[in-house]
């Protein structure tokens, strides 16, 4: 236990794991901030005043339209000869709609905003987690704890442990303020209807698989960073696996014509995750034909269920190793 | 006298692209209670391995290890709270503070954290204990590694090179503290480089070369069986040096010749120079006897003693006797 609070006490000093932290805090709230900012509540008066910038231009369509039609006649050939053809837009194609400031609909909105919570927390525990112990492999600060207590999976184990408790409460703890933060956007600046138990738990299991995704980040981070000894270890894994197998093995699968290429690349595995299933559809392959539809392109579904198994197994797997090679290999 | 500390047939070996490396090759060490113990040896001759090994860093290959009579690295979990040690140069996190870092082992060992300020006043860093550690000199750091080794309280203390980077007046400071240390009961093995502290501060020495024991016992023990049958001679003044010199060495002396005396290396029996000296009606004013210094033994033993117009290789040791000799 008092190595386990040792740990947590490590972590939540570093400069880096504050700074990082606080670099995602303004991210979010330059986020909240530009939503609130963009977004308004529809009222008697906002809508009076769109109607009106309506009409005024519609006016003005109408102005140019007996403008054009005025000029076609001086000179037609510029105009293709025929000026029967230039007509206004109909006062309805001009709706009051286009002139309101969109209100932030909670229920419609925000899960999109739970999706860019987790990526950016996801992110900034990837980076916390392989600095937490690859600063610590690279000081040497390791290898003292190490002098201290001489059971290096459980040294490895318990900063892990640590690590991911602390990222699970700033997960919990963030959320729940990025949750508030919308909700108060949408009451001031929009609506919060339709926000029944149902659609709270869809939101939570969001949320959920978004601290999933987070959680799973961090130790992908840790394991990379302890593998090779060095947090920069585990950010070259990370440039590799977006440079080479996210544009490289796009181009190199598209080029080749693989079917359902994009269920190769991450982000439909995420986007799997995040939003409980991705569909990729493969454009070249002969269509399917159906009583319904006449004739579809064929679709693979990743589920959730596929996506969390994936990153379950390459967080497991990557760990293992880390946890492995502290067990073998020589501390130098 | 309990042995602190004992090891017996130690191996380990690297292997590389150029082949096997023999870092450690059936070393042995017994280092007993309440002793300072220096432990000698040049670079990449296996002190630090053997250090390293001994705390569980490094795994052996072959070889048995017990520290205050618990076999080790199996049992070191258990021993750990009472072994302070440092390895090799000072590693520490530097953006914490010396309290800090500190502060976190002592939570991390589960050791009273009212030590900290203990140990940081009796290293001398109290008045630069809450600056960032990587502001510290590494003579500062040096004494910061300490202070991490005596916060437990530990009965063996083992410092590798803790003088490196210190200043002479922070090197008299460590001595006394590890002879306060060595008093208070506390048992100290000490690697250095430093010969003439080791033979002030030790009681007992290892020499190691080429990952094996080449000398250990008390000092004294050491010194004594390493006694250089060298004698200084000098003449009175006005006597031809280089044609007495010459005389003695066409008898078969050794003779190495200086500004105003020589010395005869393999002078068993000094009367012989006498005798022969005084049969030419020459007298001599000086006859010493040279003793030899821990700097003597160890560069013998390790063959590792300087040569002229030579640059002697890392992992390079002298055939018997050594280069040079």
């Amino acid at each position: 236990m008092s190595l386990y609070t040792a740990e947590t006490r490590r972590l939540s000093k570093r400069r880096f794991t504050r700074f990082f932290v606080l670099i995602a805090l303004i991210v979010l709230g330059l986020l909240a901030g530009g939503t609130a900012y963009t977004h308004e509540k529809t009222t008697a008066r906002t809508r009076a005043a769109a109607e009106a910038a309506a009409d005024r231009a519609y006016q003005e369509q109408l102005g140019y339209a007996e403008q054009a039609r005025q000029d076609c006649r001086k000179d037609p050939t510029s105009y293709g000869g025929n000026c029967d053809g230039i007509s206004p837009p109909t006062r309805d194609q001009i709706s009051a709609e286009q002139f309101l400031t969109p209100p932030f609909d909670f229920r419609a909105d925000f899960p999109a905003l739970v999706i860019a919570w987790a990526a950016l927390l996801a992110l900034v525990a990837f980076i916390i987690g392989a600095s937490f112990v690859g600063a610590e492999w690279n000081s040497g600060g390791m290898m003292n704890l190490l002098l201290w207590r001489p059971q290096r999976l459980r040294v490895l184990s318990t900063k892990l442990s640590a690590l991911l408790t602390w990222l699970a409460g700033l997960g919990v703890l963030s959320g729940a303020a990025w949750t508030g933060l919308f909700w108060l956007i949408a009451t001031l600046r929009g609506s919060t209807a339709g926000m029944t138990p149902g659609a709270w738990q869809s939101l939570g299991l969001t949320g959920l698989r978004g601290l999933g995704l987070v959680l799973m980040a961090g130790a992908i981070g840790f394991g990379a960073a302890s593998i090779g000894r060095h947090t920069a270890a585990a950010l070259g894994v990370a440039i590799g696996v977006i440079v080479i197998f996210q544009f490289g093995l796009a181009i190199v699968l598209e080029l080749a014509r693989v079917r359902f290429y994009e269920a190769y690349l991450l982000p439909a595995w995420i986007g799997a995750w995040m939003v409980k299933s991705y569909d990729v559809v493969d454009y070249r392959a002969p269509c399917v034909y159906s009583a319904t539809n006449s004739c579809e392109p064929p679709v693979l579904t990743i589920t959730w269920q596929m996506a969390g198994g994936l990153f379950a197994a390459v967080s497991i797997i990557i760990v293992g190793v880390a946890m492995w090679t502290i067990r073998k290999r020589d501390i130098t | 006298m309990t042995a602190v500390l004992e090891i017996s047939g130690l191996r380990k070996t690297y292997r590389g692209r150029k082949g096997v490396r023999k870092a450690l090759d059936g070393f042995d060490m017994v280092v007993e209670a309440g002793q300072v113990h220096g432990f000698l040896g040049p670079n990449g001759s296996g002190k630090t391995t053997t250090l390293r090994t001994l705390l569980g860093l490094i795994k052996p290959n072959d070889g048995r290890m017990a520290i205050l009579g618990e076999e080790v690295p199996r049992r070191l979990p258990q021993v750990a709270g009472r072994v302070g040690a440092i390895v090799e140069s000072p590693q520490f996190f530097g953006n914490f503070t010396a309290e800090t870092t500190l502060s976190l082992l002592a939570d991390a060992g589960g050791v009273n954290p009212r030590r900290v300020p203990a140990v940081l006043e009796l290293v001398g860093l109290r008045d630069r204990a809450k600056d960032r550690v990587k502001t510290y000199s590494l003579g500062m750091k040096q004494r910061l590694a300490v202070a991490s080794a005596l916060l437990k309280e530990p009965k063996l203390l083992i410092l590798d090179e803790p003088a490196n980077g210190l200043d002479p007046g922070g090197i008299r400071e460590m001595r006394t503290l590890m002879g306060d240390l060595a008093g208070s009961g506390m048992t100290v093995l000490l690697s250095s480089h430093i010969l003439g502290e080791i033979q002030l501060i030790c009681d007992s020495v290892t020499i190691i070369s080429a990952g094996r024991r080449v000398a250990a016992g008390s000092v004294a023990d050491v010194l004594a069986g390493h006694t250089s049958s060298a004698v200084r001679v000098r003449l009175e003044p006005g006597v031809d040096l280089l044609g007495a010199a010459e005389m003695l060495r066409a008898a078969g002396a050794v003779i190495t010749i200086e500004r105003d005396h020589f010395t005869v290396g393999n002078a068993s029996n000094p009367a012989q120079i006498t005798k022969l000296l005084a049969e030419r009606q020459i007298y001599v004013s000086e006859l010493t006897p040279v003793s030899a210094d821990l700097e003597d033994v160890f560069l013998e033993l390790t063959g590792t003693a300087p040569v002229d117009g030579a640059s002697r290789q890392v992992d390079q040791v002298g055939t018997q006797g050594g280069w040079g000799q």
